[in-house]
């Protein structure tokens, strides 16, 4: 599905392999790159482990062997941070922005993300924020969503990642982001599984409203 | 001789560092290559050759922190 709206085309890839993603990120970070419009990716990805440029060796708590026997790929990654899980459940966004256009600031494009989450958590009455000196989303001292972005001369990719109704166990594999913490979902907070379809179209109209 | 430099990546963020080199010492590059992966915060940063060359001296290795405005590698 592609839709184009004003400047931004949005783009909903379902469930779809991660370096299969990663593959069509870079090809569309090459066409912004030369002036086209900016992306806005939705997705979901099988379950995988990503391992960010600062990812220790001991962030992951199951053997390479044992990973494998669950059918869960190892892939590292050029985006910031430690090891993060994907899996079937969790929105994944991608925006391919050019933040030339934005000021050129990292950190302001990091908070933004995190506020897009935050302000989207609202609307299903949950309380998240950030915490000062850690990225992410967090409801209490338990993790919601984690971000981390690569950029390419100024054009941002990867992006931000959101527990909607993944199966949470699957992170006891690992210290997520390196950090001894609790991962939790909007499924495991509401009590009930969330249309997936509801989050991906509230997490659009947040992107347009703050960031297009 | 022209540097390779740490840009500025944002207000308030003052050092980031070096994750990966994709070129080394004495290779030849052409401008637009992907020459070195900054890491700060939760973002890794893209640093591209802006002109034809070779890489004269990597100054700052795999690993080490530096502080924006510092020079990463001589290019001649």
């Amino acid at each position: 599905m592609s839709t184009k709206q004003s400047s931004c085309v949005i783009q909903d890839w379902g469930l779809i392999g991660y370096l299969q993603a990663y593959d069509r990120q870079k090809d569309l970070v090459k066409r912004v790159i030369a002036g086209e419009s900016p992306r806005l990716i939705v997705c979901e990805h099988p379950a995988v482990l990503t391992m960010g440029r600062m990812t220790k060796p001991e962030n992951l708590l199951w053997t390479a062997e044992s990973i494998k026997a669950q059918g869960v790929d190892v892939i590292s990654v050029d985006r910031g941070g430690d090891v993060t899980l994907h899996a079937p459940g969790q929105l994944v966004v991608y925006p391919i922005i050019n933040l030339a256009d934005r000021g050129r600031d990292l950190k302001v494009f990091l908070e933004e993300l995190e506020q897009v989450v935050i302000d989207l958590l609202r609307e299903f009455d949950i309380l998240a924020g950030s915490i000062n000196g850690q990225r992410g989303v967090w409801v209490g001292q338990d993790k919601i969503a984690s971000i981390g972005i690569g950029v390419r001369k100024w054009v941002s990719y990867h992006g931000l990642a959101l527990n909607v109704n993944t199966d949470l166990k699957l992170f006891h594999m690992i210290r997520p982001c390196g950090l001894n913490v609790q991962m939790t979902s909007v499924q495991k907070l509401k009590g009930k599984s969330i249309d997936m379809n509801v989050v991906k179209e509230k997490i659009i109209a947040q992107f347009k409203l703050k960031i297009f | 001789m022209n540097s390779i430099i740490i840009p500025e990546l944002g207000e308030g963020i003052t050092k980031a560092t070096v994750a990966c080199w994709h070129a080394k010492q004495g290779q030849r590059i052409q401008k637009g290559d992907d020459l070195v992966e900054l890491v700060t915060d939760k973002a890794v940063f893209n640093v591209a050759a802006d002109q034809n060359g070779m890489i004269k001296e990597i100054l700052v290795p795999e690993g080490k922190e530096a502080l924006i405005g510092s020079t990463l590698a001589y290019i001649e």
